[in-house]
């Protein structure tokens, strides 16, 4: 543990105080680059006045609410789209001209739809997470081994009990590609909805520090993001170690 | 004489390839196995012997001819038949004692009444302490022998096995063969099963079933005339000899590539 942590651990520290001495004695210009320790000050005064907290947890809100929804349509709909022919052709096309559209260019659309709550961003994290998951999905359902499908088959087994004990376990490492994508894009979804219109939320802080020109606040904020991402990727980094578990190579295989 | 368990009569298979031509890989393929039996089908690679177990395991049904399973013309895949193929196919994502419960979980038994004979199925192929490693724990030999123990759960009549030890190395392929063996007299199934090594055919069955080139066809039907039960002594034994010499010479007439060795 303490292996893994220590070099990036010494990056960051060297990082800083090299940041913050070119700040006391190199001339660094505050509104570009402000010290490190202004913007600890900033992070210290945000949290107790209670703003940071509350911006932070509508945010992640957001983000979270989007992955579930992401995750949950695009495993669905590539469940559905693997299970039927029909669906597929059905869907296909919107699908591929979907995927290709830039969902960012939605932003004000969704906003106009949804409003300047917490819905609207919820929306936009989804829709730009959804893809990822659903190509995943459908990759990985496609990809059964044929050899685990023969055992199956040769015990009768229905369509569900194959779907549900095959395909879908042995999907999960696809799945997982694509989820470990759309936890990145719900962040940038969230974010990209406050730019364009919100009333609480980081992104909101950033545009209204950036306006003020308090360059040391809107770095605060960004670390904020920054661990809030890490924060998340944790996250799916566990649930995928509880889930694949099997899919990890062991070392100390024994002989014959 | 019994009925047999499996008679097989006049099949025929044509495969259709991706490019609309067609592969014939059976033509007019006859055999019977009678309950208890153990009987082995040897023929050069890509004779059709694989094509074989898949329509008797239910796996291929459009083919022609007749297939019938105790008297019933056969209709898919039967509770009453086990399969252990090429490879042992375990979900990497399940234990081994879970796995060998799959056929339990897919055909709705009793669970809690099977799992004391899942752990004994696979102490039986010599598993013990391993019931709760995963695939990717095991060596191909031990999860060859975890696809045998699954093959067995659920108690079929019938036990199909595809060239199941051909990824093993010698030595525990011989281990195996006797230890598959003695699992089969002892469960009294009846077993089919595909090879490559004509030592491993004869060692093992009642009669051993020659195949030719494709088209697949039985050429030879061979009763093995050694005493049971055997163990490895018995490759020593002159019967034992003649009879792989008889088959190789056989094989070679069908097809001039060289078969594998007698590596035992
Ligand atoms: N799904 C398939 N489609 C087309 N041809 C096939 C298919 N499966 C097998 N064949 C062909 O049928 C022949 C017999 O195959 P197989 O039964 O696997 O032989 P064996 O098991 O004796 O090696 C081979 O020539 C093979 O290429
Ligand atoms: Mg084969």
């Amino acid at each position: 543990m303490w292996r893994e942590a220590a070099p990036p651990l010494i990056f960051v520290v060297l990082l800083l105080a090299a940041w913050e001495a070119g700040a006391l004695w190199g001339g660094l210009d505050p509104l570009i680059m402000p010290a490190p320790s202004e913007i600890g000050e900033q992070l210290v005064l945000g949290f107790s006045s209670g703003v940071y907290p509350l911006h932070l947890g509508v945010t992640l809100a957001q983000s979270l609410a989007g992955f579930v929804i992401a995750v949950a349509m695009g495993v669905g709909i590539g469940a559905l789209i693997s299970i039927s022919p029909l669906v597929e052709r059905t869907l296909n096309p919107f699908l591929i001209a979907f995927e290709a559209m830039p969902k960012i260019a939605l932003a004000p659309l969704v906003i106009v739809w949804f409003g300047y709550g917490m819905g609207s961003k919820i929306v936009l994290a989804a829709v730009i997470a959804f893809f990822p998951v659903l190509v995943s999905t459908i990759l990985g359902l496609r990809a059964c081994d044929p050899g685990r499908l023969d055992v199956m088959h040769a015990l009768g087994a229905s369509r569900g009990q194959v779907f549900r004990m095959v395909r879908l376990p042995g999907a999960l490492p696809f799945i997982f590609s694509g989820v470990n994508v759309a936890v990145v894009f719900v962040l940038l979804g969230s974010i990209v909805g406050e730019f364009v219109g919100a009333k609480a939320g980081l992104g909101t802080l950033i545009l209204y520090a950036n306006e003020n020109l308090e360059t040391a606040r809107t770095f605060s904020i960004l670390a904020m993001l920054a661990a809030l991402g890490l924060l998340l990727h944790f996250g799916v980094a566990a649930l995928r170690q509880r889930l694949l578990f099997w899919a990890e190579p062991r070392r100390g295989t024994p002989g014959h | 004489m019994a009925t047999p368990l499996i008679a097989v009569r006049d099949l025929t298979k044509i495969y259709p390839t991706a490019r609309g031509e067609q592969v014939q890989a059976l033509s007019r393929v006859n055999l019977d196995i009678r309950p208890g039996e153990f009987v082995s089908l040897v023929g050069p690679s890509g004779c059709g012997k694989t094509t074989v177990l898949r329509i008797l395991a239910g796996l291929i049904r459009d083919y022609a001819g007749s297939v019938s399973l105790r008297g019933q013309a056969m209709r898919g895949p039967s509770k009453d038949v086990g399969v252990v193929f090429q490879d042992a196919n375990l979900m990497p994502w399940r234990s081994a004692e879970a796995n060998v419960m799959l056929p339990v979980e897919v055909l709705g038994l009793d669970r809690k009444a099977m799992r004391p004979r899942a752990k004994e199925l696979l102490a039986m192929v010599g598993l013990e302490g391993f019931e709760r490693k995963l695939p990717n724990e095991l060596s191909g030999g031990m999860r060859q022998r975890v696809a045998i123990a699954r093959a067995l759960i659920h108690d079929p009549a019938l036990l199909l096995m595809d060239e199941p030890f051909g990824a093993l190395d010698a030595m525990t392929r011989d281990t195996m063969n006797v230890e598959l063996g003695r699992i089969a007299a002892r469960s009294n199934k009846t077993v089919f099963l595909i090879t490559h090594s004509i030592a491993e055919a004869v060692f093992l069955s009642d009669r051993v079933l020659v195949m030719s080139s494709r088209p697949g066809r039985i050429v030879e039907d061979i009763r093995i005339e050694l005493p049971r039960p055997r163990d490895l002594d018995i490759i020593a034994s002159p019967i034992f000899s003649s009879t792989v010499v008889r088959i190789r010479r056989l094989l070679d007439g069908e097809d001039a590539t060289a078969l594998p060795s007698i590596a035992h």
